[in-house]
């Protein structure tokens, strides 16, 4: 594995089934008393927040935390990033401290590529501007592997699997870092959307393309709705947030025409009523929350395994 | 006055004479021929060197006044010089900007000081390059800078009205109107070629279309006025496709084409290097081949550095935060060389029709761009084609060191260059 993670191509398919096969060890652990291990015992790991997202911060703070680790948290609210300082700065100054990894959050594509150029720890993306979120990939796959894969068990990659990944592929680093590391791991990717909302070049990309919604369902062993940003919604994407939904939305009947196995995805945090309703959230084909659990889990590896962690397999074993 | 004897060159331009001498005199050529002797001359060796017109850069971003820290005009022109070119065209998106015959005057007055090079200032076509009102381009054109070419360049002329009445208002002083080809809209915070990489790295796209239709909408304008239009730094194959097809029809429409875009593509933006980041953005193989190509025939009109010097801080940055621009004026020519001479599209006379003759045209300037022939200017460049190819320095005369070929071998090198019979440059450093 390299020693960075900053785009799901980074990994090959034996990287990502390690990942998932570590995370699948360390799922175990969730369901004891004592959800701590020592292996990251002296080890620093940095959250660096330049946006605003709790719910990737404390997922990433839980991982580090629950392998030993000590979590710096740095968000730039407040910080001398909001006093103009650059980059570059605040990773010689992260890196003056020691940082064993850096998990960067930041609204600009590249930011985490141009990090890892200025530190010698490990960078892990954890979102950068409109480009990747390979964690969210992983901890998607893990997700999909455990629900429709749980007979296969170690080893397994998703051969076959058809996804369907639903929204704002444009803008969506869920949607490009899934699309890789899917297809790495055998999985039939369909991306539905309005063409305006697709890349120009996406005939490049290794999976299908729909404008429509409806044609994929039947077919669909996952479906994964992304996030309908507010910013879009006003920038004559689609006519209308209801026509987007009309549309592109799942709703109770949309989701009455899937395999009776599929299951919903969908990265959060989710706008109801407008991607996805109410009665499909909370259906029991919603994974929503199981993804916020997996998260922790895949995080978990994704640090243990850029770290190299030691006495892993034996505390688990 | 010293006198300069060049010995043993070659000179590219038409006819062409074989190895010969060159004897330059108060500013003049005043003889050539094989065997020339003055006993008052310093002696050139020129044995294996070309002796090219100085080349005329119609656009150059010198910085001063406003953003002295990225650029002079003492250290533009510097680079300027080593880069073999004896006239710049200055930009006029300065601090203040180049919109009356106050600053342009200054920018004139800076270059006649600093004199590595001649400096012509460009004057903006709207004050502030705001694209609202039209700047006082007839004063600009009567002060003692004598300007001739407008542009905002940096922004569009995007009024389609304001522009139109700028290329007409300009016939009265034969100006020229250098326009900025990008509609705004189709832009909106742009920061790579769109296409596959763009779409892959999650960069904002610049389309082809945003320059191609704007280009379109401007040939349609200077035909319909008979006025001159220049269109900057053309990207896009569909662009030199446009230019190519208002050529035909007899319309008056020049262009120009920065080195970069001849030699390198938007592959390179995959490091997120903002080095790489310039506007318009470098595009595909298939752009740079089809500009390479109007450039052989003659569609693309001259090259020009758009030489856009920044602070290291400015580049030190995420892509989206990074200013656009490279640096240019050190290595045009020989990235003209790697791209256009060394693959056979164009030679030597070609290069000096492109990088001096036809800039110097477009640009009204007088005592630049005229082949080297006895009582013409002695304002020339001698060129070792034949240097190996060696990387580039980030590290030149020029304050910045935004440079996208640094740690690029490219072949050649500027050997001297002489301003008014005057040695600027002499064995690839400054005089």
């Amino acid at each position: 594995m390299k020693r960075h993670l900053i785009s799901a191509a980074d990994l090959s398919r034996g990287d990502a089934l390690l990942i998932l096969d570590t995370a699948e060890e360390l799922a175990s652990l969730a369901d004891r008393p004592i959800k701590k291990l020592p292996t990251l015992r002296g080890r620093t790991v940095v959250n660096l927040f330049f946006e605003d997202s709790t719910r990737t911060r404390i997922s990433f703070e839980a991982a580090a935390k629950r392998l030993s680790a000590d979590v710096i948290n740095f968000s730039a609210k407040g910080s001398s990033v909001a006093k103009g300082e650059s980059l570059k700065d605040t990773a010689l100054t992260l890196e003056a401290m020691g940082a064993d990894a850096v998990v960067i959050r930041h609204s600009a594509s590249g930011a985490a590529h141009r990090l890892a150029g200025w530190v010698r720890g490990s960078v892990v993306n954890a979102g950068d501007g409109t480009h990747e979120h390979p964690t969210q990939a992983l901890l998607d796959a893990f997700t999909i592997r455990r629900k429709l894969r749980a007979a296969s068990g170690r080893g397994a990659g998703l051969d076959g699997i058809r996804v369907t990944i639903v929204g704002d592929v444009l803008h969506s680093r869920v949607a490009r870092s899934n699309v890789l590391l899917l297809s790495t791991l055998g999985a039939e990717v369909t991306l539905a959307a309005p063409p305006t909302l697709l890349p120009l070049a996406v005939d490049t990309w290794p999976c299908a393309v729909s404008y429509g919604l409806d044609t994929e369902l039947p077919k669909s062993d996952v479906v994964m709705m992304l996030r309908v940003q507010q910013e879009r919604m006003t920038a004559a994407y689609f006519p209308s947030v209801r026509e987007y939904s009309r549309r592109y939305g799942l709703d109770a009947a949309r989701m009455a025409r899937l395999p009776d196995h599929a299951i919903v995805l969908h990265p959060g945090p989710m706008n109801r009523g407008v991607e996805i309703a109410a009665e499909v959230a909370d259906s029991a084909r919603s994974m929503i929350v199981e993804q916020v659990a997996n998260g922790v889990t895949t995080r978990m590896a994704v640090l243990y395994l850029l770290l190299g962690g030691t006495e892993f397999p034996e505390v688990v074993s | 006055m010293t006198a300069w004897l060049i010995k043993g060159a070659v000179i590219a331009g038409p006819g062409g004479h074989g190895v010969t001498d060159l004897l330059l005199a108060d500013g003049t050529i005043t003889a050539i021929g094989a065997g020339l002797s003055d006993a008052g001359a310093q002696v050139l060796d020129a044995a294996g060197l070309i002796a090219l017109p100085g080349l005329v850069d119609l656009h150059t971003h010198l910085r001063e006044p406003g953003r002295e820290d990225a650029e002079t005009v003492e250290t533009g022109t510097r680079a300027a010089a080593l880069g073999g070119f004896t006239a710049v065209h200055a930009m006029a998106n300065t601090e203040p900007v180049a919109d009356t015959a106050g600053v342009v005057e200054q920018v004139w007055r800076l270059g006649r000081a600093a004199g590595h090079c001649d400096v012509q200032p460009v004057g903006a076509v709207t004050v502030g390059l705001a694209g609202t009102r039209l700047a006082e381009l007839g004063t600009m054109a009567d002060s003692a800078a004598r300007v001739r070419v407008f542009s905002d360049d940096g922004r569009c002329v995007a009024d389609p009205l304001l522009m139109r009445r700028a290329l007409e208002y300009v016939k009265a002083f034969d100006g020229v109107i250098a326009q900025h080809a990008q509609d705004p809209r189709l832009t909106e915070d742009a920061q790579l070629n769109e296409g596959e990489i763009s779409g892959r790295l999650g960069l904002a796209g610049w389309p082809a279309v945003a320059e191609e239709a704007i280009i379109a909408r401007d040939c349609l304008l200077a035909a319909h006025v008979g006025s001159a239009l220049h269109v900057c730094h053309v990207s896009t194959g569909g662009s030199a496709e446009i230019i190519r097809w208002a050529k035909s029809k007899g319309w008056p429409v020049t262009a120009e084409v920065t080195p970069h875009h001849l030699l390198l593509t938007d592959e390179l933006a995959v490091g997120y290097d903002p080095v790489f980041k310039v506007n318009p953005p470098l595009r595909t193989a298939a752009d740079v081949a089809e500009l390479r190509r109007a450039l052989a025939d003659g569609t693309i009109d001259c090259v020009a550095t758009d030489h856009a010097p920044h602070p290291v801080e400015a580049k030190e940055t995420e892509w989206s935060e990074a200013a656009f621009g490279m640096t240019g004026l050190e290595t045009a020519l020989r990235v003209v060389q790697e791209a256009m001479v060394d693959t056979g599209l164009l030679d030597w006379p070609g290069v000096a029709d492109r990088m001096s003759l036809r800039p110097a045209r477009i640009g009204r300037l007088a005592g630049h761009g005229a082949p080297l022939a006895e009582g013409g200017p002695a304002n020339l460049t001698l060129y070792d084609p034949a240097a190996p190819a060696e990387a580039v320095s980030p590290v030149g005369a020029s304050k910045s060191r935004n440079t996208p070929f640094a740690g690029m071998p490219l072949p050649g090198r500027v050997v001297a260059t002489f301003l008014h019979g005057t040695p600027t440059v002499l064995d690839g450093k400054l005089a």
